[in-house]
């Protein structure tokens, strides 16, 4: 799944990293614990959170990831912004809760990699 | 003599920079080119020993060596100390508080992580002194 069908399906703003909407996606990880994510994610993917801080950033830095979907229309600060676009991640912002976010993404055909 | 050597003064009073010292690492290693898995596990290591070393340490210094077939890291803190670091190592344990476990932090996976993620870990800890952690990653040939 690329970014852009990412954004379709969530209807998302996108707050930067426009010219990165076609990278593939090949998982998701939705979570509020960063500690986790380093933990369980493995292959190249998007990251759902409710939780807005540099730290969100810079996880998904150290684990390759692509994409970052705030969820529940939570949107970063200017700094959180500027770390993103420094590393060439994409930031979404939808309005959707993060069940349904997941539930929606998953439903389309994204899975949660492998445990 | 070493590929490469990078030292970091980690600043223990701003949670928002921890993490620098981490992606610095990240990109020296991948401007030298070595293969995402070896990088992916530094950088995880790295990553959970600074902000530990941010949460409960007041910050310190990291130290990273670069060799073709291994890269050595050594963290120094001069925080308060493990009291039991067998405890510490399981997972879930976490003495973090609440203003950190809100920023996505705490839930007892670091040191487990850090285990997971490197081929050799040693904790050297002295109470009311601080704590020394070596890290190696073996590159595969």
């Amino acid at each position: 799944m690329t970014v852009r069908e990412i954004q379709e399906i969530l209807s998302a703003q996108v707050i930067c990293g426009e010219e990165f909407l076609d990278r593939e996606v090949f998982s998701a990880c939705g979570s509020d614990m960063m500690s986790d994510v380093l933990a369980y994610v493995k292959e190249q993917a998007v990251l759902l959170s409710g939780l807005v801080n540099p730290q969100v950033v810079r996880t998904a830095e150290m684990m390759d990831m692509q994409c970052i979907v705030f969820v529940r229309g939570k949107y970063p600060d200017d700094s959180i912004i500027g770390l993103a676009r420094d590393r060439d991640i994409v930031l979404l912002s939808t309005q959707y809760p993060m069940f349904a976010s997941c539930g929606m993404l998953y439903e389309k055909g994204l899975r949660g990699g492998a445990i | 003599m070493s590929l490469i050597t990078l030292h970091y003064d980690v600043p223990g009073d701003d949670f928002t920079r921890a993490g620098e010292a981490s992606g610095n690492v990240k990109t020296h290693l991948k401007k030298l080119g070595f293969n995402p898995t070896v990088v992916r596990n530094v950088v995880i290591a790295l990553y959970e020993a600074e902000i530990n070393m941010v949460i409960h340490a007041g910050g310190g210094e990291i130290d990273v060596e670069i060799d073709p077939d291994q890269i050595r890291m050594v963290l120094t803190d001069h925080g308060p100390g493990i009291p039991d670091v067998e405890l510490a190592m399981q997972e879930g344990y976490s003495t973090a508080p609440d203003n950190v476990r809100a920023l996505g932090f705490g839930a007892g996976m670091g040191l487990p992580n850090i285990k997971k993620y490197t081929d050799d870990m040693q904790i050297e800890t002295e109470i009311g002194v601080g704590t020394t952690m070596r890290l190696r990653v073996d590159v595969p040939a």
